[in-house]
């Protein structure tokens, strides 16, 4: 697996690919930290890009990594080493790659200009981890999703949709629910029902971490309530961690099965 | 070496391999795998291969039924129909990964030499033409000294004299006593190269035998001539009698 990944991560650390992506996190925090100034704001817009581009990028970029290499990942199965070898190399190393251009693209600007102050350190630290996080769920399920269809227009169609779901859709919902229940508490429900989003579940944590939370009304406090405590974190924690192992476990039992 | 029985494997409602049951013993001959589209010869290799995992059946490499295993494939060296490589690495790089990931020692300078390679080994693999892709991928597939050799459609994008050092090279490897299985459409490949023919038909192992046997009991004077008759035989038979008897 090692050896897989290895290779993996010296092919797509050359991708182009991969320098656009940090390209545009250096450019756009670099903009938004000479523009602000604020750390603490710079760190609220960068999250509401990570929410959406983190997911969107590891998706898409899974997806297409692993049609575009199934010809290769055909000549490495005739290899002697185990299946599950190669689809974990493969699915590290995009989700590594992909966090190593974050981590740099925003952490180098932020690092030039010196400007993450103490109390907004743990918060932007918090932001990292986030989208390192999200790249892993979102990549997890892009191998997932093209193991599944090996039709390319349906892996694509899905993986758009996956997107779409998480980052729009799913909201959309919850706020039609909550619309047509306002009459009932549903604080409850809708904190249980975040969990179900990733995306969701990272922004509520961001947020709480730069005690925005009050902008969210009554939910907020109940969010806070529960969320605040170290209970309610290490359930959002496990939460995230059951996000990103359900989907990769899935791959592992899939890649086992599977006629290439 | 190989020891295939009642293999049968199925993709939704076709059933691709219909109980093939094929001996490769012979070590040192060079088997040419024929059959119409879609008679389940890359389905057959894969399935050697690991990469498809058949319904019913048994397949033995060295005496060893494959089930679940994945050791065995250092006995074998395949060569892929279609060459694509991850586009960043360079042709080194890719030589180098083959090599970490594979048991034992690779002589890949005398292949590299062979195929005027050395200009391209710092090239990154998507700068590379189809045809030098070809020659790469059959560097990685020739580096080995394995006992099994499988090629799957080997003359595909070569230029002739690619196609010659590769004629050479297949012999080579004859000589040095390895079991050798090709799959190909090219049927002067076939008569100038192969010892043996198994040709498939429908799932099922319809001819087994060496080319002056298959001349002999077609009454052909080539073997296009002889595979066409065999295919004519099977639809008329399959015309007159229930589609699943074996008189073929």
């Amino acid at each position: 697996m090692i050896k897989i990944l290895k290779y993996t991560l010296f092919d797509l650390l050359r991708s182009r690919w991969t320098y656009l992506y940090f390209g545009f996190f250096l450019v756009f925090s670099s903009a938004l930290l000479l523009l602000s100034g604020d750390s603490t704001k710079v760190i609220v817009s960068l999250m509401n890009v990570i929410l959406i581009l983190c997911p969107l990028i590891a998706t898409m970029f899974g997806v297409m990594y692993c049609y575009n290499s199934r010809e290769f990942t055909e000549l490495l199965l005739a290899q002697p080493l185990p299946r599950r070898a190669i689809f974990w190399g493969q699915y590290l190393g995009v989700a590594l790659s992909l966090s190593v251009s974050l981590l740099l693209g925003i952490g180098l600007p932020f690092l030039f200009f010196g400007l993450v102050q103490a109390d907004s350190l743990l918060a932007f630290l918090f932001l990292l981890a986030n989208g390192v996080v999200l790249s892993f769920i979102f990549s997890g399920l892009a191998f997932l999703i093209a193991l599944r269809f090996d039709n390319k227009i349906r892996g694509f169609g899905m993986a758009i949709l996956l997107w779409l779901f998480f980052a729009v859709i799913y909201d959309g919902l919850l706020l039609i629910l909550l619309f047509f229940f306002r009459d009932y508490p549903l604080e409850n429900l809708s904190l249980g029902m975040s969990l179900f989003n990733p995306i969701d579940l990272s922004r509520i944590l961001l947020l709480l971490q730069l005690d925005t939370s009050a902008i969210m009304g009554y939910t907020g406090a109940v969010f806070q309530k529960f969320l605040g405590t170290s209970l309610g974190i290490l359930v959002a924690l496990l939460t995230l961690g059951l996000w990103v192992l359900v989907p990769t476990m899935s791959m592992d039992r899939l890649a086992r099965r599977k006629d290439f | 070496m190989i020891t295939i029985r009642q293999l049968y494997k199925s993709f939704g409602p076709k059933s691709v391999l219909q109980g093939i049951d094929l001996e490769l013993n012979t070590p040192g001959r060079i088997s040419a795998i024929l059959g119409p589209n879609g008679s389940g010869k890359t389905t057959l290799i894969k399935c050697i291969l690991g990469m498809v995992i058949p319904d019913q059946g048994e397949i033995e490499v060295d005496g060893q039924s494959i089930k679940g295993k994945w050791e065995y494939r250092s006995q074998l060296d395949y060569l892929p129909q279609i060459a694509r490589f991850p586009d960043n690495l360079t042709v080194q790089e890719l030589i180098d990964l083959i090599q970490d990931l594979r048991p034992g020692r690779a002589q890949a300078e005398e292949l590299i030499d062979r195929f005027g390679l050395h200009d391209y080994l710092d090239s990154r693999l998507n700068h590379l033409s189809g045809g030098t892709k070809q020659k790469v991928n059959l560097t990685l597939a020739f580096m080995y000294d394995s006992p099994i050799l499988i090629l799957d459609e080997p003359t595909s994008g070569l230029d002739p004299l690619a196609m010659q050092q590769l004629r050479e090279l297949i012999l080579q490897e004859r000589e040095r006593g390895k079991l050798i299985l090709i799959t190909t459409h090219i049927m002067s490949f076939v008569e100038e190269m192969a010892d043996e023919i198994v040709f498939l038909l429908d799932g099922q192992v319809c001819f087994k035998g060496s080319i002056e046997e298959l001349l002999e009991q077609e009454a052909a004077e080539s073997v296009e001539e002889a595979i066409a008759q065999l295919l004519v035989v099977s639809e008329a038979l399959e015309q007159a009698l229930e589609p699943d008897q074996q008189n073929a």
